[in-house]
């Protein structure tokens, strides 16, 4: 066991060396001169040589990925060229917000959509099936944003449960909290539970194929006892994969949602960064939420041999 | 007799609840007295396995549905059960094995939980008492080491041990009604034998009664008290296990049994040629599993395989699973590339060839493979399937077209059979397209692996006597891989038996079958299932006279090693 | 080997139980197919159909009410909305078929030949990997902030994050298909590699492909709403959905319908392909459906 910890954690390293290749080359490959688009249509030829001193653009190649790898294994992600603050510290302050309603968004569509999926796989065919369907597409069809402004219209401004926008940290109480989180999460939600649910019921059915289901029904046990302690628990590992590679969807909606419901995380980070044309906060973001997604996936990875002890390799 | 345990009155089963679509079960009328075991026989599509799950009340729902009759067990009306009732009943009345022991357990659950589970749903115990049970019942199916067993999740067991798992299972409530779904097929003969006999103790032990589902007569004449045969959905007799060997009465179960291959072998056929086309020299395959961080694992799928095939001659390479026969014939066909000792395809060593040199002799070795709906492409029509072989040595597109034809003719298929596409054929029909594929390239050696292994006994006895046919008018050498001795015994003119990846035994067949020096390879002959009777001719089979042939026609006899 | 029966009979689909339903899912479709055309015409006849200039200001008539002389009203510049949503919809089309065909181009080679080759595999494998580490949406910001909003550097940057997806799908149809006896026995018949390839291999890969083909332009088409909404798509001045949407943000309040309309549009383009793509999954390979393409 610790050797298949050790060696699927060693695995994760060249996903994290291509990520750092693919984000240095992408500035370095831009045709054109990056700078000169970072810098504006109105920059003095003085700005346009700051900005590429602090980018790096003034050496030659090899010395940039040396020293910008260097850089990133001593945990400096670069420095905005707007506010010249580190890129790290602009990431700590927002990380709050984000982080949380990220945990409630997760928490949520499990808890909504793997029911869904046994239920739909269950009575495959029956109309609980098609109603999850038919709401899976529509969660994957509807733009993120779109169900954030019909939330909002209905649940804040027509029936007044909620404020319109705005956010409350965790630490001023969950009651504030979870009254300016539900609806981000429940926006953010609709596209995960879309996905989870989609799969759960997919894997699912798959299982109930199998001889075992047969088996434990043959023993005379109770249909959720075959449903949940024999069959979801062999399908769980298709469902904990996408719960993972689900979150790249989750870091695009976060971005999206905080922004209309002015929350003031990481995904506001982004947008004001767009506006600004700050490239080192971008790159420090795409940089900073792969680790997270290649870090995620490795524990759900090891998450499989919990689940299935045949996986031990 | 008494009032029977199981009775099953004009069951119909049919397609979905819509009168109008077609019906699976045609009125199947059945009776099993207590401690009785009644076999139910028939070929893919003959409705054993439904009228079983017809009993357990496990139709796959919405897709099959009894439409009417009655299942009564000790006279209560299974149909007419709701499903709580029908809970109750499974496992503590009426229990059920499946074919597939590794299938049919839940691989993410230690199999000590998955017995208790039965205790559970249907017992008020104590964990403690519980326990107790479960590693009693362990003990009656003569598991070793209980305590580990009751731990020890399904992929850390043998195919057996699964199947007794599965028994305990099913018996630990001494059930009055065992009802048995191919339980033995998917594992060896030696180990066949063992599970039949733990059946048969616990069944005198508990006074159990057995619906036994078998497509394999062998397997009837062991065990069966009677006999129940269907065919298309109906019983077309029951009747004692003695009777209905001896003296069928209808027509259907006599073609059945006549097609069961003899265990005695083909009369000996004179050698023909002395040109050797396909030998192998001390043949070796190793798989190395490299592994970051950890030492390569390494397996020994064949050892020191050496044999010799004469034109126009069968050769059988038969054994257990994981004996190294398949591999042998994969290496052959360079589908693996041996990593010791010579393949020699008329002479020339092709174990070491490239890609592109081995081109050229590729044509010289055609296969046969074993499941004929995956061998076949399913978007290639039969005439392209056949004729892609040909033209990828040059022969013109019309050429390999006519040639297909002409093939399509010897193997039995109608001409239109051309343009055709493969779902549009049954799975002997489609064997016999696989076959003409292979004979297009005009080989000298046809490979066919376990190629009647998935075809009903009727079908399969047609495959045979077309290869027979074929090898007769063109010539061809056959190496023929199974693990059925019977059929080995109708096809073989030699036999080389394999264990652990080597041959233990080579020779002729009529003395390997009849009088066989190894300890295993007597050991394969006695568990093979009703080896005492000859279904063909209706009768027990003779003790076999040792052969008079002569040994001289086994190119390179070797003994065991 | 033996068969159990059950397998052999034949067993009723969903389908054939439901009559009812049949209708439905044959429906379903044909609506899809019939509101995507109307999309498309709507995009290809913009120029008819649109009543105003789709750029043209009128400071006069900021944020109007539905009118005759403007049906859906006006946004905050006093642009006619409905042009604008007509003009849009060439631009999503645009991307969506864009990037679909971009990424196939480039997708099902890479695909087809990591299936086969063990080591180039193992290398594009891990490129792979490294680049479906990263969020779609940051990576195809990051691309549009470097090089500028042209609706090329837009269709790169979404194409670029789908790429993975179609070269791993089409890896795992050709190394399941390629244990296949048939290709053993394709290979035993001294057929070439490419044949094999050609002939045994990649006629597999078309029907998933054409089903995730359809989900890439749902999915494109989304993205580029996105990055417009976020002020990292195509430049500002051009109507697209996204853009109307993110110039409308501000006046939520006061006109829910600027960001209603085009997001009503988007949803239900992106709805239509979605049903087209599970239609076809269905029609085109029954055993897709249990499992649930890939996204």
């Amino acid at each position: 066991m610790p050797g298949y910890l050790l060696r699927r954690i060693l695995a994760a390293i060249p996903v994290m060396v291509v990520v750092a290749v693919f984000v240095f080359l992408l500035l370095r490959l831009t045709p054109g001169d990056p700078a000169a688009v970072l810098a504006g249509d109105m920059a003095t030829p003085e700005q346009l040589a700051r900005i590429r001193a602090s980018l790096g653009l003034d050496k030659p190649v090899i010395v940039q990925f040396v020293s910008w790898i260097g850089q990133l294994l001593r945990g400096d992600l670069g420095t905005s060229l707007i506010s010249q603050t580190p890129v790290t510290t602009l990431i700590a302050q927002r990380i709050e917000p984000t982080i949380s309603l990220a945990l409630l968004t997760l928490l949520l569509s499990i808890l909504i959509a793997v029911p869904l999926g046994v239920l739909a796989a269950w009575r495959h065919g029956g109309i609980t099936d098609k109603a999850v369907m038919s709401f899976s597409v529509l969660g994957f069809s509807v733009p993120v944003f779109v169900i954030g402004y019909i939330l909002i219209q209905i649940f804040a401004i027509d029936l007044k449960w909620f404020p319109v926008q705005g956010f409350r940290s965790i630490s001023d109480g969950i009651g504030p909290f979870l009254q300016r989180a539900t609806l981000p999460s429940l926006a953010l939600a609709s596209i995960y539970v879309a996905l989870i649910a989609r799969m759960t019921r997919a894997s699912m059915l798959e299982v109930l194929g199998e001889d075992y289901v047969r088996t434990a029904r043959a023993k005379g046990l109770r249909e959720t006892a075959v449903l949940f302690r024999h069959a979801l628990r062999n399908a769980a590992v298709p469902i904990m994969t996408v719960i993972g590679t689900g979150f790249a969807l989750l870091i695009s909606g976060v971005v999206v949602t905080e922004s209309v419901f002015n929350v003031p995380g990481i995904g506001r980070l982004t947008v004001d960064a767009i506006l600004a044309r700050d490239y080192p906060v971008i790159q420090g973001l795409i940089l900073l939420t792969s680790a997270l997604y290649v870090l995620i996936n490795l524990v759900i990875d090891l998450s499989y041999s919990l689940l299935d002890p045949r996986i031990r390799y | 007799m008494s009032a029977p345990i199981l009775s099953v009155r004009d069951l119909v089963v049919g397609i979905g609840p819509d009168a109008a679509s077609p019906i699976v079960l045609d009125g199947v009328s059945l009776d099993i007295a207590a401690g009785e075991t009644l076999c139910l026989v028939g070929e893919s599509g003959s409705g054993k396995s439904v009228t079983s799950l017809a009993v357990m009340g496990l139709l796959p729902r919405g897709a099959l549905v009894a439409r009417s009759g009655r299942v009564l067990l000790e006279g209560e009306d299974l149909l007419a059960a709701d499903r709580r009732r029908l809970r109750a009943l499974r496992a503590s009345r009426m229990a059920m094995i499946f074919q597939e022991p590794m299938t049919a357990l839940n691989p993410v659950m230690p199999v000590g939980r998955q017995i208790d589970e039965v205790l559970r749903a249907h017992t008020s115990l104590t964990p403690a008492e519980r326990r107790r049970r479960v590693l009693s019942m362990l003990e009656q199916v003569h598991l070793p080491d209980v305590a580990r067993v009751f731990a020890s999740y399904p992929h850390q067991l043998s195919g057996g041990q699964r199947q007794r798992i599965m028994i305990a299972m099913a018996l630990i409530l001494e059930p009055k009604l065992l009802i048995a779904d191919e339980p033995t097929t998917a594992l060896d003969v030696t180990t066949q034998k063992e599970i039949l006999r733990l059946v048969h103790e616990l069944q005198e032990k508990q006074g159990t009664s057995v619906l036994f589902i078998t497509h394999d007569m062998g397997v009837v004449a062991e065990i069966a008290d009677r006999v129940c045969v269907m065919h298309q959905g109906t019983v077309v007799e029951t009747d004692t296990v003695d009777a209905i060997l001896r003296a069928p009465r209808k027509d259907y179960t006599r073609r059945l049994l006549s097609a069961v291959p003899s265990l005695t072998p083909r009369a000996p056929r004179p050698v023909a040629s002395a040109e050797i086309v396909l030998e192998t020299v001390e043949l070796g395959k190793v798989y190395a599993r490299r592994r970051f961080l950890r030492r390569a694992e390494e397996t020994v799928a064949a050892e020191a395989v050496s044999f010799a095939l004469r034109r126009g001659r069968t050769l059988g390479i038969v054994g257990e699973s994981g004996s190294g026969k398949s591999t042998v014939a994969r290496c052959v066909m360079r589908l693996v590339d041996p990593t010791a000792g010579a393949i020699r395809v008329k002479g020339r060593d092709i174990s070491s060839l490239s890609r592109s040199a081995l081109q050229p002799h590729r044509k010289r070795i055609q296969m046969v493979f074993q499941d004929p709906y995956r061998s076949l492409n399913p978007r290639v029509t039969v005439g392209e399937s056949i004729a892609e072989g040909p033209t990828n040595y040059g022969v013109p597109r019309d050429a390999a077209f006519a040639r297909a034809r002409s093939l399509l003719e010897i193997v039995g298929l109608p001409p239109d059979a051309i343009t055709r596409y493969p779902h549009q054929f049954s799975g002997g029909q489609r064997q016999r397209i696989a076959i003409a594929r292979a004979l297009a390239m005009e080989p000298d050696v046809l490979v066919a692996d376990e190629a009647v292994s998935a075809l009903d006994v009727s079908v399969q006895a047609q495959v045979l006597a077309l290869l027979d046919d074929i090898q007769e008018r063109l010539g061809v050498s056959l190496l023929f891989i199974t693990h059925d001795l019977r059929v080995a015994a109708q096809i073989c003119d030699d036999i080389a038996v394999m264990q652990k990846g080597r041959i233990v035994e080579y020779g002729a067949a009529s003395e390997v079958l009849t009088a066989p020096r190894q300890a295993y390879t007597r050991q394969l002959l006695d568990a093979a299932p009703g080896r005492d009777w000859d279904f063909a001719r209706f009768m027990p089979r003779e003790p076999a006279a040792p052969a008079a042939a002569p040994v001289a026609d086994v190119a390179k006899p070797s003994g065991g090693h | 080997m033996a068969e159990t029966d059950t397998h052999a009979a034949p067993v009723a689909g969903p389908a054939q139980r439901r009559g009812r339903n049949l209708s439905l899912r044959r429906l379903a479709p044909v609506l899809a197919g019939g509101i995507l055309l109307l999309i498309v015409a709507a995009a290809l006849l913009a120029g008819a159909l649109a009543p105003h200039d789709p750029l043209q200001m009128m400071p006069s008539q900021r944020l109007k009410p539905p009118s005759e002389a403007y049906p859906l009203g006006t946004d905050a510049f006093g642009r006619d909305l409905l042009s604008r949503i007509l003009y849009g919809a060439r631009i999503s089309l645009m991307v969506g078929v864009g990037v679909t065909v971009i990424t196939v181009a480039v997708g099902l080679p890479l695909g087809l030949l990591a299936g086969f080759f063990r080591t180039l595999d193992s290398v594009l494998m891990r490129i792979m990997d490294g680049m479906m580490a990263i969020p779609s949406l940051l990576l195809a910001v990051a691309i549009v902030s470097l090089s500028g909003a042209s609706i090329w550097t837009v269709l790169m940057a979404i194409t670029i994050p789908e790429v993975p997806r179609i070269v791993r799908l089409v890896r795992s149809i050709v190394l399941s298909a390629r244990e296949e006896p048939y290709v053993e026995a394709a290979i035993s018949l001294g057929s070439s590699l490419p044949r094999i390839l050609r002939r045994h291999l990649m006629p597999n890969t078309l029907a998933p492909l054409i089903v995730q083909g359809t989900y890439v332009c749902a999915s494109a088409i989304l993205t580029e709403a996105i990055l417009s909404f976020l002020g990292a798509g195509i430049s500002t001045e051009t109507p697209s959905w996204g853009n109307i949407m993110a110039e409308g943000r501000m006046y939520f309040q006061i006109r829910p319908s600027l960001i209603f309309w085009p997001g009503l549009l988007l949803s239900v383009c992106i709805l239509s392909i979605n049903l087209l793509g599970d239609s076809l999954r269905d029609i085109l390979d029954p055993r897709l459906k249990q499992r649930g393409a890939e996204r």
